[in-house]
């Protein structure tokens, strides 16, 4: 699948003309957005000091320009799946350079790779090849990291996991370092943990994990509100799948999903990957302290209602993840998920074959954002926001990814008023979307 | 002087606008001959800036050869603070216009040596041959760019101490905090605005009236200093009709029926864009329809012909406007 350059920018300052830039938490009719060198760039500088012209024009025609998809929960793709264990060691890594370049025409300019619970020998087969990479159109999609969820869930919400590999971790963080391998103490391996709070010895491992750099996110558990309120106090940030593999809201016990109601939650003393404060926050100056949450937008994990409930108890916490299985991007069938045989069926459904358990979506990250404007009638700006900033937020790195900042990365998407894919830009270079 | 009285600040944006277009277009600029433009900084500009623009993006206007100096900028902010001037001017006129980086001049308020920075500026400017056209704004105490009142009228580019009423006016801009307004700005004197071969003055709004009726209907004073702008001899002062509340009614109707006797009586085809009275007095019919259309620009703001309508009273003559009247009765 060779993917090259449509328009040749390297090197060059180029400004895009006529777009409506998402800058700022608004759209800007006929604004402008220059960038060089794989980074957006704030031209009055230019102006002023360097006295440089653009060499390179691109006329958007009114699109809506806006940062690439973030997608911080996706097992595979074309086939593809990350947590396969019996691959030869060179087809792991050519098949990370596969799923990189395909998401690249659904918008996604960065994701991470998505582990579901495994073994430890495929941890350590694995890890080491799915290694922070910066994006092009030559590696496709940016990875930010690993997101491994499991093996530390509850067996009773095990979802399309195999029961035979979850553990507890008996013996604190040595069973964490144990299972994972090395890759747990780098810095450039993993990007998220999903754990369950309320299995023996999470809770105590989550601080040091958290330390590390690890953004901890809760799910797969039966977690009491209680129990999700002290992850939290501990260090987690995120919520996996909200809705899915959790006890369905119930509301004398929340759950997981009282989160999102939580006022007594201890007020962050720093913005970094907290959700900024909105109407419905405790305290509507201070970092908020509820964590974000992820939600698969399909309309088939979570109906549209239950998407707009979520959304408008906590707005800023919304994370569009796709979840997506190997089948992605393939024809309905028979495909693989980690042990476990899945079947696509005519409607794009997913379950885990020959039950009613839902596998993992098909959806991509683009047809989430629309299903998400669509279902909760947002504004096109929080559409955009919760596939972009708000994944960016969750890891920290709003700097550089989700938003058209100068000084963030060039990985730009041109949109239709529909948020169908116009053109993609990966750091500053375009992909050439007719290939794929 | 002239004084154009305009219904509302929209309609006095889009009369600069165009008159500035006007200018520009009929001055033929080339790179050997460029246009030099005097701009303001301010909340009057921004409508004739975003005019303006509209007007480059219709192809209307270009400022390839246009030089433009401004009149002023805030010592100590840096240049990409989003409230400098530097950034006002990107933001609303320079990065959505031709204009070339070299042409453009503003005062650098992080100079070295400062006043050295203001002779310089004095310097271009008499290097490219002076200003063709002055625009600029009033401060509700009779400002002219940062020409406070005390200015000898005889000033010249240099360093000025803010009035603590402007320094309050524009805290609104910096978070609504006090500590947080420079104190000292470069600025324009009043005698290098007026050295301008035209100066235009845009004066909006029931804030600004008490400026203008002590500009324009009592002395030349160095309290207000836009008052200056009596003793020059191309004078253009475009107000709206909240700005008119304090000027005698004598006054207004005055330079309302001049209007009406340039349309009426002597003609838009025998009128230059700057009131000059043009060769000839008699001119073939095409060419009327041309300096009526050029007129009923300046009125209506519009280069389109308005439609004809079947009442009478609206009906188009040939020496005079109905379009305009209707505005004078209203």
């Amino acid at each position: 699948m060779a993917v090259r350059p449509q328009t040749d920018t390297e090197g060059k300052i180029v400004k895009i003309i006529n777009a409506r830039v998402l800058l700022n938490h608004k759209l800007t009719e006929n604004s402008y957005l220059w960038f060089k060198d794989s980074k957006i760039i704030d031209p009055q500088e230019l102006f002023f000091q360097d006295h440089k012209e653009p060499d390179m024009v691109i006329d958007a025609e009114n699109a809506i320009v806006a940062p690439g998809y973030l997608d911080i929960q996706i097992n595979g793709a074309f086939g593809i799946d990350f947590a396969d264990e019996n691959l030869p060691v060179e087809d792991i890594a050519r098949n990370k350079d596969v799923v990189a370049k395909g998401l690249l025409q659904f918008g996604c300019t960065s994701f991470c790779p998505t582990l579901v619970s495994s073994a430890p020998q495929v941890y350590h087969k694995v890890l080491p090849h799915l290694r922070k990479r910066l994006g092009s159109v030559e590696n496709g999609a940016e990875i930010l990291g690993v997101h491994i969820e499991g093996p530390f869930l509850n067996p009773e919400k095990k979802g399309a996991h195999n029961e035979e590999v979850l553990q507890c971790a008996e013996r604190g963080m040595e069973s964490f370092d144990d299972t994972y391998g090395p890759a747990l103490k780098r810095d450039d391996s993993i990007a998220i943990l999903t754990v369950a709070p309320e299995v023996k010895g999470v809770l105590e491992c989550i601080p040091t994990l958290a330390k590390r750099g690890i953004c901890i996110s809760m799910g797969h558990s039966t977690a009491s509100v209680t129990e999700a309120e002290l992850g939290v106090r501990a260090g987690a940030t995120c919520i996996t799948h909200l809705f899915n593999a959790m006890p369905a809201f119930h509301h004398r016990d929340a759950g997981i999903c009282g989160l999102l109601g939580s006022t007594t939650l201890p007020i962050p003393k720093s913005q970094k990957q907290h959700p900024i404060p909105s109407q419905s926050s405790p305290s509507p100056t201070n970092p908020d302290p509820r964590p974000f949450y992820g939600l698969i937008c399909d309309g088939i994990h979570v109906h549209p209602n239950s998407v707009r409930i979520a959304y408008h108890s906590h707005p800023k916490g919304l994370v569009l993840v796709t979840d997506a299985l190997s089948s992605m991007g393939l024809p309905p069938g028979c495909y693989h998920l980690g042990d476990y045989e899945v079947e696509v069926n005519a409607q794009n459904v997913a379950y885990v074959k020959g039950t009613k358990t839902l596998a993992g979506s098909n959806i991509t990250i683009d047809r989430c954002v629309q299903n998400f404007r669509k279902f909760t009638k947002c504004s096109t700006v929080e559409a955009i926001e919760a596939a972009t900033l708000h994944p960016a937020q969750v890891l920290g790195i709003e700097k550089t990814k989700g938003t058209l900042n100068a000084g963030s990365d060039a990985d730009i998407l041109f949109l239709n008023d529909d948020l169908e894919i116009q053109r993609v830009f990966v750091r500053g270079e375009e992909v050439d979307l007719k290939v794929n | 002087m002239r004084l154009i009285i305009r219904q509302d600040y929209d309609e006095v944006s889009s009369y600069v606008a165009h008159y500035v277009k006007e200018r520009v277009n009929q001055f033929q600029p080339t790179a050997e001959r460029p246009f030099v433009l005097g701009l303001p900084t301010g909340s009057s500009p921004i409508g004739v800036y975003a005019k303006l623009v509209e007007l480059h993006r219709a192809g209307q206007l270009s400022f390839k050869h246009v030089i433009t100096f401004n009149m002023d900028e805030y010592v100590g902010l840096p240049r990409n603070h989003p409230e400098s001037y530097h950034s006002f001017m990107w933001n609303h006129l320079f990065k959505h216009v031709d204009v070339n980086i070299k042409n453009v001049h503003i005062l650098d308020g992080n100079a070295a040596d400062l006043d050295e920075e203001c002779r310089r500026f004095e310097a271009t400017i008499a290097r490219v041959g002076g200003i063709e056209l002055c625009l600029g704004g009033i401060g509700p105490d009779g400002h002219i760019a940062f020409n406070e009142p005390g200015s000898s009228l005889t000033s010249r580019t240099r360093v000025k101490t803010l009035a603590y009423e402007t320094i309050i006016a524009n805290a609104r801009f910096f978070e609504g905090d006090v500590t947080k307004v420079p104190k000292l700005a470069l600025t324009v004197g009043v005698a290098t605005v007026m050295d301008a071969r035209e100066v235009l003055v845009v004066i909006t709004g029931a804030h600004k009236s008490i400026a203008l009726a002590k500009c324009i209907e009592e002395g030349v004073n160095h309290i207000w200093t836009v008052s200056a702008i009596q003793m020059h001899p191309k004078g253009l002062i475009v107000c709206d009709e909240d700005a008119t509340l304090e000027l005698h009614v004598k006054t207004v109707k005055y330079f309302k029926s001049i209007e009406h006797v340039h349309q009426s009586l002597i003609g838009p085809h025998n009128l230059g864009l700057q009131g000059n009275l043009l060769r000839s007095m008699k001119d073939t019919d095409e060419n009327v329809t041309k300096r009526r259309k050029l007129f009923l620009g300046t009125v209506l703001n519009t280069d389109e012909e308005p439609p004809v309508s079947s009442d009478d009273k609206y009906v188009a003559k040939k020496n005079g406007n109905a379009g305009w009247k209707r505005k004078m009765d209203s």
